[in-house]
């Protein structure tokens, strides 16, 4: 029956709008998903495979590309500015995530219900929503040795300010204390939602088997935190990886590159007056990619087993 | 409630608690309120290294027309918004579009192109820049206000999609079903039924995406090069070099470049944080 119907509709005039109706639960979604799937894989998935391709040639951007094989990856195995940057995003990675109980504890802070506290809330979110270029300024300024807030507190106490920005050995720690203002309130305040939706009643349950303060905290609050929790720690080891505006505000990888990170080792070698290296900074923009991959995996990994079980 | 609710405890807590809430949000602040303090400084205090002290004029208007006269700074912020609005417009169709299809409707590739937009949305953008900077050369539209908005749309979309996805999840299916039994076109109920269901969505992540495209310094950096296109993020980077150590003017432009997302979250506060903590509350 639905054979001779059809052959029915492929006879009629109106058969190309016959075919559109019966397949339309197939065709629309395509349709929904065009425009947006033109966009991404232009701008995000081509350059991604791009750069791998790229990251084999040498390349100055305008003249012609040159295979040369692995030859620029056997370079970066040997080449120390890259260690350098390498070893400081693994110190961003592990003080970054300072954020997390650092966001939790503001977070504990301020989960009170005293009169004003909406505005305390939304004051103390303020450093997430303002650019890093203006954090960036701003840190460098309370580090300057002359004038600095830093150097104000050193002469008080009669000592000598230490230039932070300007000696190897503190220029990182003080770009990731300048990144971490900003990462503490983002932490906060996911975890300040995540505290609005912890169940009254398990609180009093555990108030009744005798859980106090850090105790309850431990086993009762934070089983319930752990989906801010996990965001906290994505968005916050995402962050640590991304690391770029600051160090390109404060000291451009300096002095001597030694406050680089892969990020902005990347952009200097292939865009700045050092020269224009495309291909060798594709080829640490991979190094960097495939490190992100192992993050992006497992919160894929993640998401597909919430899917299975949540559908 | 946790902790402890303070009215329940002592009077001396309560009096602690009610005091150290402004001292801690004065140091956490302190930054914010050093730019703003200076930024109504004289050149006289900042040459004098009255840095921390009491302002001894108060130039709030002469510093920030300073700003405008002295450098491209409206035409900078006039880039940020020409880059922001439509980038904004255009990223939300896409992933409306987009979130409606991977919600809606059973296919096999489904679940694979959904989490391809996650994925994308996690890339480090170096990996990126090389191609993205070549395409935009090639087609004319480096150092141009369009190809900072054609990029940013385009990445956006990966988030926007996967909030809109599961936005749209949540609702009620039956309504689509019924509607669709009724006879109503796909692109129909889309229009009609959906999109207006979705509109706390549309909300929460413009803010969102307001703050994330004004703040982005580096494809500002990347795609621009001349100061006709450049945003204001690029645009204090460069002012940094010129204004050495006139910290009355690099302030007052900071706090320029950080009002509008600010002012941004603070009008749409409810819609900022229900687009920040997606997926934290739940899952």
């Amino acid at each position: 029956m639905q054979n001779t119907n059809s052959q029915i509709a492929s006879l009629s005039p109106l058969h190309h709008q016959n075919f559109l109706r019966r397949n339309r639960l197939k065709i629309a979604p395509w349709l929904f998903l065009a425009p947006a799937m033109v966009m991404f894989t232009i701008y995000v998935i081509a350059p991604i495979f791009q750069s791998i391709w790229i990251s084999f040639f040498e390349w100055d951007g305008l003249g012609a590309k040159t295979w040369v094989g692995n030859q620029n990856y056997v370079e970066l195995m040997d080449d120390d500015r890259f260690y350098t940057s390498l070893y400081n995003n693994v110190i961003w990675l592990v003080l970054y995530m300072l954020a997390v109980p650092a966001g939790l504890f503001i977070a504990l802070f301020l989960n009170q219900n005293v009169w004003g506290i909406r505005l305390y809330k939304s004051l103390f979110f303020f450093p997430f929503v303002i650019s890093q270029v203006v954090v960036g300024l701003v840190f460098s300024w309370f580090y300057d040795p002359s004038n600095g807030i830093i150097a104000l507190i050193f002469n008080i106490w009669g000592g000598n300010p230490p230039a932070i920005l300007a000696d190897e050995r503190y220029v990182t720690y003080g770009i990731i204390a300048a990144g971490l203002w900003p990462q503490i309130a983002y932490c906060m305040i996911l975890y300040l939602t995540g505290l609005n939706n912890v169940s009254p009643d398990q609180i009093e349950a555990g108030r009744l088997d005798g859980a106090r303060g850090l105790k309850m905290l431990w086993y009762v609050i934070l089983p319930q935190l752990r989906p801010a929790t996990f965001i906290a720690i994505v968005v916050t080891v995402i962050g640590a990886l991304r690391s770029f505006d600051l160090i390109s505000i404060m000291t451009q990888g300096g002095p001597y590159g030694s406050s680089n990170v892969l990020a902005y080792y990347m952009f200097e070698t292939a865009l700045s007056e050092y020269g224009y290296r495309m291909g060798y900074g594709a080829s640490i923009a991979v190094v960097l990619f495939l490190i992100m991959m192992v993050y992006i995996c497992f919160f894929l990994w993640r998401m597909y087993v919430q899917e299975k079980e949540g559908h | 409630m946790f902790p402890h609710p303070i009215e329940k405890s002592s009077t001396a807590t309560q009096i602690t608690y009610k005091v150290l809430l402004p001292v801690a949000l004065f140091v956490w602040l302190l930054p914010l309120i050093a730019v703003m303090v200076t930024s109504i400084r004289s050149a006289g205090d900042i040459n004098a290294g009255n840095f921390w002290g009491w302002p001894r004029e108060f130039n709030l208007i002469e510093n920030y027309t300073a700003v405008f006269n002295n450098s491209p700074m409206g035409t900078f912020i006039l880039n940020s918004v020409k880059v922001t609005i439509p980038t904004i417009i255009l990223t939300l169709a896409l992933s409306c579009m987009a979130g409606y299809a991977l919600a809606i409707y059973r296919f096999r590739l489904n679940m694979t192109l959904f989490f391809i937009f996650i994925a994308g949305n996690f890339v480090p953008f170096q990996i990126l820049m090389v191609p993205v900077r070549e395409l935009s050369v090639n087609t004319g539209l480096y150092d141009t206000v369009t190809g900072l908005v054609l990029f940013h749309a385009a990445f956006q979309a990966g988030f926007c999609t996967l909030f809109m996805r599961n936005f749209i999840r949540a609702l009620p299916f039956e309504l689509i079903e019924s509607a669709r039994i009724e006879g109503v076109g796909e692109f129909r109920i889309f229009w009609n039924l959906v999109l207006p269901l979705v509109r706390p969505a549309i909300a929460a992540l413009a803010v969102l995406e307001f703050t994330f495209i004004w703040n982005d310094y580096f494809w500002a950096t990347v795609l621009v090069n001349g100061q006709h296109a450049m945003p204001i993020t690029a645009g204090l980077k460069s002012l940094n070099g010129q204004w050495i150590a006139q910290w009355q003017l690099i302030s007052a432009g900071s706090i320029m470049a950080a009002l509008p997302p600010v002012a941004m979250f603070f009008l749409m506060q409810k819609h900022f944080i229900a687009g920040l903590t997606l997926g934290s509350t739940k899952g």
